[in-house]
């Protein structure tokens, strides 16, 4: 407590940057995998195929790649893009197969209905698959939300900072106030965003709680209703 | 790319196999750490998993400590531990019991969970106890699911036991420390290479078995959901 009274302003500082290494990795990863996740469920051979890929890549250990990426794209190991591209791969690995199982989840008795009503392909998946795509959407980014900001800590040991950068330095000083600021500063920051994350998702999806609370049954979207 | 090379051309001399930091030793301790971990964090959270499972009580609760457990992040906890209990190998375990406790919890519970009531209900009509529903029912049809929390657990496990060697002086995070502090690339790479190696092996070991348990379970098309369930908690937070 006493620390963070002495320091709070590096302590923002920080909380910022890690915020600038986490938003940019969730967004990339929402725009690769969404598109990514569409196909792997229209075309479940190759797409089995990804999806068996992506959780490879998801177990390649964190550390070993920050190391790895800079030798492959050639860019210097102490940068925030290091981080932002280690932390988009996580992003997508995780999401892809929650993107798929979305899409999965569209009856395809909608979509034959949208089709047969004339909806073009473009049209029938901006205006229909996505919309009701986006409950099940939402919840795998949202774990991706909560397990970037957890992630983003490690680049402090390679030297990128972020509230993880509370960790190395109070280890190597012996403060545990540093590292306790550090820990809920980076719980209290992957809380805010999911919160965000799913305040959004309610907005976006104003069909699935007039479902709720009027108890109507199973009205799934606003082709349903 | 030559730093592949160069990478390579470590991990060929033999003079970094052998020895008290070869390779060979620090793969062992890598895997020792991990498997540890594992046993506790087993032990402390399968029977738990199982009994919200088997009652169906206290599951929200059992949600909110892993949803939580989950968003800790594992190097503040690692740090933390070191500067408490001093360097050593106490700080790591700890911190890879905590990461590796949601993972197996919710393999137990929604694996014991998904096996259809009907079916509970039948075992018990014929006579079971409650200890062998558990033993002679829930668990061999909920084995895939519970395997698919061990996977995932695992995984995450094998991956962060990396950062062991921050605290203490074990396992193949050792050549990364050592290379990043020395500036030797080369090294570092080699040991990033070794760690995804490792994971990647556990990983279709695991995978392997999990496809075992799938089909020691599934003799009908009937039971795909446990299988189904199993592939969506794959992955760590």
């Amino acid at each position: 407590m006493t620390w963070l009274l002495l320091n709070w302003p590096q302590a923002l500082q920080l909380a910022w940057t890690h915020v600038l290494l986490s938003v940019p990795a969730i967004t990339i990863s929402v725009l690769v995998a969404v598109p990514l996740g569409r196909l792997a469920h229209r075309y479940p051979r190759p797409g089995g195929a990804l999806l068996s890929a992506a959780s490879l890549l998801y177990a390649i250990p964190s550390l070993p790649l920050l190391i790895i990426i800079p030798v492959v794209l050639g860019i210097p190991l102490r940068s925030s893009a290091t981080m932002v591209v280690a932390l988009s791969v996580y992003g997508v690995a995780l999401l892809v197969r929650s993107a798929a199982d979305a899409f999965g989840a569209v009856d395809a008795r909608v979509r034959l209905a949208a089709t047969a009503i004339g909806f073009s392909p473009w049209a029938l998946f901006w205006r229909v698959e996505l919309p009701l795509a986006t409950p099940v959407l939402l919840a795998g980014v949202r774990v991706v939300v909560v397990s970037t900001v957890g992630l983003a800590t490690i680049g402090a040991l390679v030297g990128i900072p972020s509230l993880g950068s509370l960790f190395t330095d109070g280890f190597q000083r012996g403060i545990a106030g540093e590292v306790i600021t550090g820990i809920v500063a980076t719980v209290a920051l992957a809380l805010a965003l999911d919160g965000a994350c799913a305040l959004t998702g309610r907005a976006l999806t104003p069909w699935t709680r007039s479902a709720r609370s009027e108890h109507a049954g199973r009205h799934t979207g606003p082709v349903a209703a | 790319m030559n730093l592949f090379a160069d990478a390579l051309t470590w991990l060929g001399d033999p003079s970094h196999w052998s020895g008290r930091t070869g390779i060979a030793q620090r793969a062992a301790q890598h895997l020792g750490v991990t498997a540890g971990a594992l046993a506790i964090a087993a032990t402390l959270a399968l029977p738990t998993g199982i009994l919200v499972g088997h009652t169906r009580r206290g599951r929200s609760l059992v949600v909110a400590i892993s949803g939580a457990a989950r968003a800790v992040p594992t190097l503040g906890l690692l740090t933390l531990a070191a500067l408490a209990l001093g360097i050593g190998l106490q700080a790591p375990v700890l911190a890879l019991v905590v990461l590796a406790v949601p993972s197996l919890l919710a393999g137990a519970y929604a694996g014991v969970e998904s096996v259809d009531p009907v079916t509970v209900d039948a075992a018990r009509a014929v006579g079971m106890s409650e200890f062998q529903i558990i033993t002679r029912v829930e668990l061999p049809l909920a084995a895939p699911v519970v395997v698919g929390g061990l996977r995932a657990a695992t995984l995450q496990v094998v991956a962060t036991a990396t950062l062991a060697a921050y605290v203490s002086d074990t396992g193949l995070g050792r050549y990364l420390f050592t290379g990043l502090r020395s500036r030797d690339y080369p090294q570092m790479l080699a040991g990033a290479l070794l760690v995804a190696a490792l994971a990647l092996l556990l990983e279709a070991v695991l995978a392997r078995l999990q496809q075992l348990a799938t089909r020691a379970t599934t003799s009908t098309p009937r039971h795909g959901a446990p299988a189904r369930l199993a592939a969506s908690l794959e992955g760590h937070a």
